[in-house]
């Protein structure tokens, strides 16, 4: 087991696995789910805000179908010469409707996604990130997508 | 499938906008979500199961920063797949819980031949190369080129479309 892990305790372990699983919409749902954790609302809140400040967790809360609510993503990618690839990291970082950005072991060495409110938005982000850039934004979006699990065993 | 956007009212979106900074960490969450939009508990709840219902929300719990949790390898595998096979072979690699992603997306051709995006998700680039080795001789896809392309470092990491500007822990070294 790696360092990271050890310093999460059982119970801090049986937290996350569980509320990846998800969290009732109920009126005290924290309550809920310490019942079947076998601890008390008091302990779960001040495990799960102490998971969150050390940065195990992100966020709790929805994951939203941005597609669903007519917005839209796609993953990109880009060439950088290895000269200029921090430069270009802030230049596309800076972009807000880039959500998250990979530098990967490969001619394609620099993936990120891009999502947006409005689905037509997509083409001018990506356009403004070549601007900016000068470099060609190839353009990776989703044409079918077979069920994922995402979920991290801890 | 293609579904139509949702229909949401003002206060649908006026909710949405509240809770993705996250479900507030006291014994009643919606009554206090709702003290702050001018909602009732049972009104949140109300519309938090619609949303949930139309596919607006698809989960609804805590989402891990998988490299602080000790998975520091993450790999996209990308395959050339013959087009009439992509669909058994991307149901095939989805099934394996360290896959998180399974994607059918376009070549990019002379640049880009790959059709099939895949993540696997380990704690070592050692254990990856182990999953991708199991898949391969599960699935059948000793004669499919692929390739690993392995992440360096993370830029940038939070919740899509609402998100900060830049994130704090941008920059964190694989």
């Amino acid at each position: 087991m790696n360092a990271a892990l050890q310093e999460l305790s059982l119970l801090d372990r049986a937290i996350i696995n569980r509320l990846q699983d998800g969290i009732p919409v109920c009126e005290a749902p924290y309550a809920e789910l310490a019942g079947e954790l076998g601890t008390d609302e008091t302990t779960l809140l001040r495990r799960l805000q102490a998971l969150k400040t050390a940065g195990y967790l992100s966020r709790i809360g929805p994951m939203y179908n941005v597609e669903r609510m007519g917005g839209a993503f796609t993953l990109a990618a880009l060439q950088v010469p290895d000269a200029r690839f921090d430069e270009v990291a802030g230049i596309v970082n800076v972009f807000p409707e880039v959500a998250h950005n990979y530098r990967r072991d490969h001619a394609f060495n620099m993936w990120f996604v891009v999502a947006v409110a409005e689905a037509t938005d997509i083409a001018s982000v990506l356009s403004r990130i070549k601007a900016a850039t000068g470099l060609e934004v190839y353009n990776f979006p989703k044409q079918e997508e077979f069920y994922l699990r995402l979920k991290f065993d801890v | 499938m293609k579904m139509h956007p949702l229909r949401l009212d003002g206060k649908d979106r006026a909710l949405v906008a509240l809770i993705q900074q996250g479900l507030p960490l006291v014994p009643r969450p919606f009554a206090e979500l709702g003290r702050r939009i001018g909602m009732t508990e049972e009104e949140v709840m109300q519309r938090m199961g619609k949303l949930r219902l139309a596919g607006a929300i698809k989960r609804f719990g805590v989402v891990v920063r998988h490299r602080e949790l000790g998975y520091r390898a993450n790999a996209m595998v990308v395959w050339d797949v013959p087009e009439t096979d992509v669909a058994g072979l991307g149901n095939c690699l989805a099934r394996y819980p360290f896959i998180t992603l399974c994607y059918r997306r376009p070549r990019r051709l002379p640049h880009w031949p790959y059709n099939l995006f895949t993540m696997i998700h380990g704690q070592s680039r050692g254990a990856v190369c182990g999953k991708l080795a199991q898949v391969i001789g599960e699935c059948g896809l000793h004669d499919i080129p692929h390739e690993i392309l392995f992440s360096r470092r993370r830029f940038k990491q939070c919740g899509a479309r609402y998100c900060e500007p830049v994130s704090e822990r941008a920059g964190v070294p694989a």
